[in-house]
């Protein structure tokens, strides 16, 4: 490889990856604004207009960022960029509409896996630096949120890495060979069920991914007056702030990659910029409608839940339904084989 | 805030003055150990205003309309309290009119200040659809007060010797449609809070308040009430026109057929008495005779006759908190109270807390502190200031300082 195609590809992956950052930033705000705006009227208020995020972000990076006397100030201050540096570098991975990702064939289910927990550990050492009583505990009950939360997700990524692979389909934990063989395609009747089942449990994992009521008790308003971000002010604020808004679109996309990834060019024969222009307008729809299912519903119908309950929603009756879903999609697998049944959509002839 | 460690294993987290948790100024000092609360410390004092004192410096009539600043809330009760115990001294005879329409404007405090509660209990736990919810009901009720008193919170519809507004056939109407509206959506608001399943997680088994505790502890109101203990002012000592009416003490018995005490069924109770209200309103318009409202119009005769009252009267009254006492001394010849002492619901009901708190987590402080529907502003009375600092009195010396205040009184 010469030097010009060193700094081709180099050249490449920066601007790549400002534009994906500045994406991620500008559509979380945008869901954000969106999210604020549906669930005010589903509370009979007429809520901020959907600019208000990005007036928010302007006003806290023009504040002051006050940095507590009990604090360690190196940590507190780095916690928001690496959350927000850990969030966005999981777009870099992520298949968005018709485009692959910037690094195709890199980075794996895995490694995304493990990205989503840094911003989640960035706001737990961010709030255990910040010295304050209520962002210890927020800190507490976040780690426990999330320890919750990885084990039904985990079962649900290997499900599907499973199923795939009995597809024959090899490297199956990339993101790419899931887009090129959507789970529907596969399943037989009892593995359709069971992947509705997983993606009902990967939507009410969302909510605690991105702590939202009713999952929201690290940051519980009412109780720890903002737990993790107690001390938070002005740009770091801000960031994490932001952090939240790209996560969700990142939490967002990942459920679209894994059980949505299709898209609308072939189906119309479009190609090059049109097809692009289609296929990001239908996967910004897609992201939108997984952020009204998982986030804006689920928040305005219910109560916070206490840390102990979260614990035990997660560990036994989400826990135990993923594995139904597990189990049915082993067994329709066997099914298929030995009866040599046809995918659903097979039978239907979508496909 | 500093973590102050005492042992090994437990912190101390310090909730109030100002939170996000807390209505009004109110300081807790948690110990916890993990997410369980081991003890609790409250202390009070931060919202004294010297309303008694300044009572002092008014006449009777003026102080009708200092006391419904005591409380935004029981802005009602407290003029009431104040006015049933000047007529108790002065032996004023209230129109038995005036006696129903009383009982009209208490029950319709009574709605507003229970709708109110019920959308602070579901913010307190993070249900802010429900917040919203209430308070659009509580809106109609806020209408219809504004209606016949001519203002939504200060309502100035109370003096002495009886109100200052009729409720004529005119208002019947609008009287009715609230009513008929506030119906309708009980039973939605009966569905979401005790049906609800995130709101049964968080409500049931919490913050429980036994029958002995709240004997001992002297809880008064919804609270005790909602640990099984039968006490209402309206039916323990009838005022007004309470004894022609049919009012019955309201436990969670009377829907679930068992008493545990926690906040579930302080829900039930105050739920219920909205129902009982709407109710209470319509028996007083159904049942109230014709005559006049007040027993004397002209103001300048009724603080003629006051200024001539000599003795002490007490004044107790069933408020949506539960009982509360004022207790007035006129002196003859002076225009304004000699002394005027007021025992809010919240002052009975601040001891429950601790132990309803006790054991429970972390998470479940804002609820369990809102179960009481505490109102720190009516409860303040004292703030002890010595140059510039505060300190806190022990038991003997407060005794003390009482039994010196209260001779003082007495001379």
């Amino acid at each position: 490889m010469d030097f010009l195609q060193i700094s081709q590809t180099a050249m490449m992956v920066i601007i790549g990856t400002i534009a994906l950052a500045l994406f991620g930033i500008f559509f979380g705000l945008v869901y954000k604004g969106i999210d604020r705006k549906l669930s005010a009227h589903m509370q009979g208020r007429i809520g901020p207009p959907i600019r208000q995020p990005f007036r928010d972000v302007v006003k806290l990076f023009t504040k002051e960022n006050i940095v507590p006397e009990n604090a360690i100030p190196w940590i507190f201050n780095l916690a928001p960029l690496v959350g927000l540096v850990a969030t966005i570098s999981i777009l870099l991975y992520l298949p968005l509409g018709g485009f692959q990702p910037l690094f195709p064939g890199k980075g794996d289910l895995i490694l995304i896996l493990y990205l989503l927990i840094i911003p989640s550990l960035a706001m737990v050492i961010g709030g255990f630096s910040s010295g304050s009583p209520y962002a210890t505990i927020g800190a507490q009950r976040e780690m426990a949120t999330m320890i919750a939360y990885e084990f039904p997700l985990a079962i649900i990524i290997i499900t599907i890495a499973w199923r795939l692979s009995m597809q024959g389909v090899t490297n199956v934990f990339a993101l790419s060979s899931i887009a090129a063989t959507p789970v529907w395609n596969i399943a037989g009747p009892l593995g359709f069920i069971g992947f509705i089942i997983l993606l009902l449990v990967l939507v009410i994992i969302t909510p605690a991914e991105l702590s939202k009521i009713p999952f929201d008790s690290p940051e519980a308003e009412t109780e720890i007056a903002g737990g993790l971000l107690t001390e938070y002010s002005g740009r770091n604020l801000a960031m994490f702030y932001l952090t939240d808004g790209v996560k969700t679109v990142v939490m967002a996309s990942l459920i679209v990659a894994l059980f949505f990834p299709y898209n609308l060019s072939p189906l119309f024969g479009l190609e090059s910029y049109p097809a692009f222009a289609v296929d990001i307008a239908f996967y910004l729809a897609k992201v939108f409608l997984v952020i009204l299912f998982s986030v804006t519903l689920i928040r305005v119908a219910v109560a916070r839940l206490k840390i102990d309950q979260i614990v035990y929603t997660y560990w036994v009756p989400l826990t135990l339904l993923s594995l139904v879903g597990l189990i049915c999609i082993m067994w329709d697998q066997t099914i298929m084989a030995n009866f040599g049944l046809q995918p659903v959509f097979e039978m239907l002839g979508i496909v | 805030m500093k973590t102050k460690q005492t042992t090994k294993t437990t912190y101390h987290i310090p909730i109030g003055p100002i939170h996000p948790a807390l209505k009004e100024p109110v300081a807790f000092e948690f110990e916890i150990d993990g997410e369980r609360i081991v003890d609790v410390d409250v202390s009070l004092g931060h919202v004294h205003r010297t309303v008694e004192w300044t009572a002092t410096k008014r006449n009777p009539i003026q102080i009708l309309y200092l006391a419904e600043r005591i409380c935004g809330i029981c802005s009602y009760c407290h003029p009431t309290a104040f006015a049933l115990a000047v007529e108790n001294i002065a032996n004023i005879e209230v129109p038995e009119r005036a006696e129903y329409l009383r009982v009209i404007q208490a029950e319709l405090e009574r709605i507003c200040s229970h709708i109110l509660w019920a959308g602070v209990a579901a913010h307190e736990i993070g249900f802010d659809s429900v917040l919203f919810l209430t308070w659009q009901i509580r809106e109609k009720v806020l209408d219809l007060t504004e209606y016949l008193t001519g203002n939504r919170i200060t309502k100035g519809i109370i003096t002495i010797g009886g109100v200052r507004r009729d409720i004529t056939k005119e208002h019947h109407p609008k009287i009715f449609e609230t009513l008929n509206y506030l119906k309708d959506n009980f039973e939605k608001l009966r569905k979401v809070y005790l049906d609800d399943k995130t709101f049964r997680m968080r409500a049931q088994g919490c913050g429980i308040l036994t029958k002995e505790d709240a004997l001992k502890l002297c809880a008064v109101g919804p609270t005790a009430r909602g640990s099984g203990v039968k006490k209402d002012v309206r039916v323990d000592q009838a005022y007004f026109s309470c004894a022609d009416l049919d009012i019955e003490c309201i436990t969670p018995d009377v829907l679930t057929g068992e008493v545990n005490g926690d906040v579930y069924d302080r829900i039930i109770v105050r739920l219920l008495e909205v129902k009982q209200a709407i109710d209470l309103i319509e028996q007083c318009i159904d049942k109230m005779p014709a005559g006049d409202i007040v027993s004397e119009p002209k103001v300048a005769k009724v603080l003629a006759t006051l200024k001539k009252a000599s003795g002490e009267g007490i004044g107790r009254m069933e408020a949506p908190r539960g009982e509360v006492i004022h207790y007035v001394k006129l002196v003859e010849g002076e225009e304004y109270p000699f002394t005027w002492k007021v025992r809010a619901p919240t002052y009975n009901n601040i001891m429950p807390w601790v132990p309803m708190l006790i054991g429970e987590q972390i998470a479940d402080i804002p609820i369990v502190a809102a179960s009481t529907d505490p109102c720190m502003s009516c409860t303040n009375r004292v703030a002890i200031v010595d140059s510039g600092k505060k300190y806190e009195l022990n038991k003997e010396e407060l005794h003390r300082l009482s039994v010196e205040k209260t001779r003082r009184l007495m001379a």
